[in-house]
């Protein structure tokens, strides 16, 4: 069974997600192959080779430069003809989720999005992937020639395995192109929530706008900021930075929640945290039902104590 | 302006999830549906572009005869018409509802199609650009603002670490995202209107396919509950310095997470 593995690449540097998806391919697949899409990507592309791409097929233009949902659909989907993987994988982040998409109605394929666990039964993946919010989980059986399967970032560990990882340029042909990026706003050295490894989020409980002893602890863990739907439907912080059903989904190695409740929706956003921490005021908090460890308190008195602990561990 | 808004009924975020005795479905009895949320910002959307630059928004859902309340919800907020494509007894993944929506909406005129970005139950994010793919039409995701000028559509998108503006010339589809707008309740003139509003319902030969065409190419073989996490652990301490060095310490030697 081949793999092809979709890298995906800002600036010429590939998120960990695609490294993650070439260690869950490897797991799956007798063959792994690699496509990287991009602007003057052919040297950065050889890096695939050491998480296990025996082939990596680089598609480099000027076009490619920026993602577009357009481009990339054309492009990938004659690799996808010629190369003839029996599953194809991406990560399934903002981009991914996306194109996957696209390109399961361009190839008429079947497609498993936020997947968290892959097998191959009797020649058929089955992919095993959240739904309700992550309150139920479905092992989806993925049937025909090539198939889709995007992967939840942060899951599944990369492991290095060098392989061949025999670079080979593609004639690119992006045919027509009708979406055009004007501009972007990247905040380049915030870390984004949904790729974190740590996760700080305030709730109802900041009372205000003023999340800077949340920051504070942010910056000390390495962390990124979340917030609970209270926190963004107050005005507090901006929907970008939910956490939560109807927000981001995130799952990071510790999710320390500071006067959020628990509600259900918000679980749904980070019940696949490895480790949570709740500080609350309340001891009746559902949310200290779930958290691997729970501290009773005033949060304004714990987070900051918190904050100056962790700097002394370093 | 045309704007159609593709709505999906769903059960409400608050629900209990609970599996069926089949094993591939959940219990529906006692689950309260709804306008999915995303699908929600997407007819309020709608609204807003039919206030500034007039037209009529048409709301196409594909769901069983019961979705026809959700579409109701999105005729009393203001939107003009309703189609509902009932697929019968067709288990249809994401894939096969797509084909179902284009097929319908081929057929109708629009300039522009907003969609949720996802189903808050599938969570599939792919109906939006498959439909976009099927239609031959560009498609724009997870929108938190749009304008529209001189045939173009331009989106402000998020993106992991941070927005991004991409625009595309209509006709085009493009998805929501949260922070769009705030969809306003449905008033109850709006509600009593509402009722006497055209909501049309095909079935699959109405909309000119048949059922191995939209054989689901993603099956759902079993549905599990997630591994209960044990939580519950106290960190103990007599005061806030005790229990926060405790904890430091926890989650240094313990879980090793820092």
């Amino acid at each position: 069974m081949m793999v092809l593995v979709i890298a995906e690449q800002l600036d010429g540097v590939f998120r960990k997600v695609t490294f993650e998806a070439l260690s869950a391919a490897r797991k799956l697949g007798t063959e792994v192959n690699a496509v990287a899409l991009g602007s003057g990507i052919e040297e950065a592309a050889a890096e695939l080779g050491k998480y296990g791409a025996a082939k990596i097929l680089v598609a480099d233009d000027a076009a490619l430069a920026d993602y577009t949902v357009d481009a990339y659909t054309n492009v990938l989907a004659e690799i996808i003809d010629q190369a003839g993987p029996a599953v194809v994988m991406l990560g399934a982040t903002t981009q991914g989720k996306e194109l996957a998409g696209r390109l399961s109605a361009r190839l008429d394929a079947g497609l498993a999005t936020d997947c968290v666990a892959l097998k191959t039964e009797d020649g058929q993946v089955t992919a095993t992937r959240p739904m309700y919010g992550g309150k139920v989980l479905a092992d989806v059986t993925l049937m025909g020639k090539p198939v889709i399967v995007a992967l939840r970032p942060n899951i599944i560990a990369a492991e290095e395995a060098p392989a061949e990882g025999d670079v080979e340029k593609v004639a690119v042909n992006v045919g027509e192109v009708r979406t055009q990026v004007i501009s972007k706003q990247l905040e380049t050295g915030k870390i984004d929530l949904t790729e974190a490894e740590v996760v700080v989020s305030g709730g109802r409980g900041m009372g205000g706008s003023d999340f800077s002893i949340i920051e504070s602890l942010a910056e000390a863990l390495n962390a990124a900021v979340g917030a609970s739907r209270s926190a963004v439907d107050e005005g507090w912080r901006s929907a970008a930075d939910q956490v939560g059903q109807t927000g981001k989904t995130v799952s990071p190695n510790l999710y320390v929640a500071c006067g959020i409740s628990g509600a259900i929706q918000h679980l749904a956003g980070m019940s696949s945290s490895k480790v949570i921490v709740a500080i609350n005021k309340d001891p009746e908090a559902p949310i200290f039902s779930k958290a691997d460890y729970g501290i009773v308190g005033d949060l304004f008195e714990v987070v900051p104590a918190l904050t100056e602990a962790i700097k002394k561990l370093k | 302006m045309e704007i159609l808004v593709l709505l999906k009924q769903v059960p409400a975020t608050e629900s209990m999830i609970a599996i069926a005795d089949d094993g591939v479905s959940i219990k529906a009895d006692g689950l309260k549906y709804v306008i999915n949320p995303y699908d929600e910002l997407a007819v309020e959307e709608a609204l807003k572009i039919r206030e500034t630059h007039g037209g009529t928004v048409t709301i196409v859902t594909v769901g069983p005869a019961k979705a026809a309340e959700a579409i109701r919800t999105g005729l009393a907020m203001g939107a003009d018409k309703g189609v509902l494509v009932d697929p019968g007894d067709l288990n249809c993944d994401g894939l096969a509802v797509a084909k179902l929506l284009a097929a319908t909406i081929k057929s109708m005129p629009f300039d522009l199609i907003v969609a949720g970005h996802r189903a808050v139950d599938d969570d599939n994010f792919q109906v939006g650009p498959a439909v976009a793919e099927l239609l031959a039409i560009p498609n724009i995701s997870m929108a938190v603002k749009e304008t529209i000028a001189d045939g173009k559509i331009t989106c402000t998108c998020t993106v992991e670490g941070g927005t991004k503006e991409v625009q595309a010339a209509l006709p085009a589809l493009i998805s929501t995202q949260r922070g769009l707008n705030e969809p306003r309740y449905a008033s109850l003139p709006g509600i009593m209107k509402a009722k006497k509003k055209p909501l049309e319902t095909k079935s699959l030969a109405d909309v000119g396919l048949d059922a191995a065409e939209l054989q689901a190419k993603a099956m759902i073989k079993a549905l599990h509950a997630p591994s209960v996490r044990k939580g519950g652990k106290m960190v103990e301490g007599d005061s806030v310095a005790a229990k926060v060095a405790s904890l430091v310490k926890a989650l240094h030697e313990e879980a090793k997470v820092i």
